[in-house]
């Protein structure tokens, strides 16, 4: 089924040929690769897991495509290290399968569970978003995943649910930046949503991009997207989320309250102390075209504003 | 940019390559008196202005293109980084403070500054430290970098003190 706003726009006509391929292309490639004994990062999930999924096609979006080696190649995942480069030259040294995700707290149904149980009967879409990162920069990428509500429903949270909290690994002996002793990060990384804001049909879990499934650089095997906030609030590799009642704490708040809120929405009017968020460098940027754009309010998703409503943003930043 | 070397992201690797540089090689300069105490190598001290120039040419081309490729020459953009962000702010005062030695740092200035010259070069002392913490307040996360130049900035520092005690030693007062 397609769910395009536009008829007939080829995915071409708004992305470099070299950039989008076709589902198809990717899934002989993956398989063949594959066959062929080559060596692809290991994941959580085969790589015929993904091929043997159907995946509903994304809406267009009608901006520029980053490329995929910037986007795999160009990352914060602290727990690798602290420049962009160090999660794809380190993360490799994590293993990902097999992979358990811990729920808990404000469930009827606790547990833990298997990533391939977990994600049992749910349905597979591409989202090509907007990513805005704290830092100023941004991207356009294509997500393979599944609205979170999906997942969170399984276990049936509780009426006192008020608040997801999700935990990235914590794995020193294969994360050498949770053993650094210059980080000030109290692992391991947390993130949070209120309730209301996981469950709004825009925040997903991905477990690919660009037609594959994830790399380790970018969270695999899922992680969560949330764009119309600050890239730091979209978490990766998760293994633990837990409902609670009382809003949680996030890393970036913890260590910086001045600087990073618990919200995080992507907002061009509230300064941030080491960058201006009027403006954004669009990837790919060049040396002599940094490709400056205008930051726009939710990341320019406004349907998320309702959630907002009589809520002072400059204060709940 | 492909092949430019500078990765995904050229213009800030460009503004960052050229300030990492442009901090190594004025902790350079100030070991260079240390150096040639230590080694016994007094004629070192001779090199020390070339190395500062050094230094002070990498900072000025780390400004140029933090100015052209992040700022884009944009004066209001500009304007509010220096004035709104601590770490901007504590940079461009090293570099106003870097400014005068680099222009005194001639011969000629030398002798017509007398005395005086080597008061004002002791300007190059705050302008580290302040570079320093240009370098702390812009990381984030992970605290290596501005550890380790921060414990060179403080071992040449010990030095200069050592030695300072030294010499009022060996000249007691009269
Ligand atoms: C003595 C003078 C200065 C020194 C030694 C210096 C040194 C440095 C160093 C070491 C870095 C970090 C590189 C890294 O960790 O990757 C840096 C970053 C930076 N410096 Fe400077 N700097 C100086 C002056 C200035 C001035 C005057 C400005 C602008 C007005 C400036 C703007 C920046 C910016 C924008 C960054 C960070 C770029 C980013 O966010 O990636 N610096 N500088």
């Amino acid at each position: 089924m397609l769910i395009r706003t536009v008829a007939d726009i080829k995915p071409s006509q708004i992305t470099p040929e070299h950039v989008y391929r076709s589902r198809r292309r990717f899934m002989r490639e993956t398989l063949a690769l594959a066959g062929a004994g080559v060596a692809l990062p290991a994941t959580a999930l085969p790589a015929a897991w993904l091929a043997e999924r159907a995946v509903r096609p994304a809406a267009p979006l009608y901006e520029t495509m980053t490329s995929e080696s910037d986007a795999t190649s160009y990352n914060n995942f602290y727990e690798f290290g602290t420049d962009k480069g160090d999660p794809a030259a380190h993360a490799h040294e994590m293993t990902i399968d097999p992979w358990t995700v811990e729920v808990s707290g404000e469930v009827a149904k606790p547990g833990k569970i298997g990533l391939e149980d977990m994600l049992a009967g749910i349905d597979l879409e591409e989202r090509i978003y907007r990513l805005r990162c704290v830092e100023a920069w941004s991207m356009v990428i294509p997500w393979i995943g599944f609205p979170v509500k999906k997942v969170l429903d399984k276990f049936e949270p509780t009426g006192n649910a008020k608040y997801v909290m999700f935990e990235t690994l914590h794995r020193p002996s294969e994360m050498r930046g949770q053993r650094s002793l210059f980080s000030s990060i109290d692992w391991p990384y947390v993130e949070g949503l209120r309730l209301d804001e996981a469950n709004h049909p825009l925040a997903i879990f991905a477990v690919g991009m660009y037609g594959k499934l994830l790399p380790k650089q970018n969270g695999a095997p899922i992680r969560l997207v949330v764009p119309w906030k600050y890239g730091f609030k979209s978490i990766k590799s998760i293994v633990s989320i837990r409902l609670t009642e009382a809003r949680p704490v996030n890393t970036w708040n913890d260590l910086q309250p001045r600087e990073y809120g618990f919200y995080a929405n992507v907002n061009p009017s509230v300064d941030h102390p080491r960058w201006s968020q009027a403006r954004e460098r669009r990837f790919p940027t060049t040396l002599f075209r940094p490709n400056w754009i205008p930051t726009r309010m939710f990341n320019g998703y406004d349907e998320v504003a309702g959630l907002y409503a009589g809520m002072d943003l400059s204060r709940y930043y | 940019m492909p092949g430019s070397g500078l990765g995904p992201d050229p213009a800030d690797e460009l503004v960052r390559t050229l300030g990492t540089w442009g901090l190594r090689i004025l902790l350079l300069t100030l070991a260079v008196s240390p150096a040639s105490r230590v080694l016994r190598q007094p004629r070192l001290v001779r090199f020390r202005r070339m190395v500062g120039l050094w230094a002070f040419t990498y900072i000025v081309l780390h400004f140029i293109a933090y100015l052209a490729v992040l700022a884009g020459f944009e004066l209001a953009t500009i304007a509010a980084d220096v004035v709104k962000r601590p770490y901007i702010t504590v940079g461009f005062s090293a570099l106003l403070m870097l400014i005068p030695l680099a222009v005194t740092s001639t011969r000629g200035w030398q002798r017509r500054l007398g005395r005086r010259w080597r008061m004002l070069h002791r300007l190059v002392y705050p302008a580290a430290v302040a570079a320093w913490t240009h370098l702390m307040w812009l990381s984030k996360g992970g605290f290596m970098d501005p550890f380790v130049y921060g414990a060179i900035l403080i071992l040449l520092f010990g030095e200069r003190v050592a030695a300072r005690f030294r010499r009022a030693r060996r000249s007691p007062s009269r």
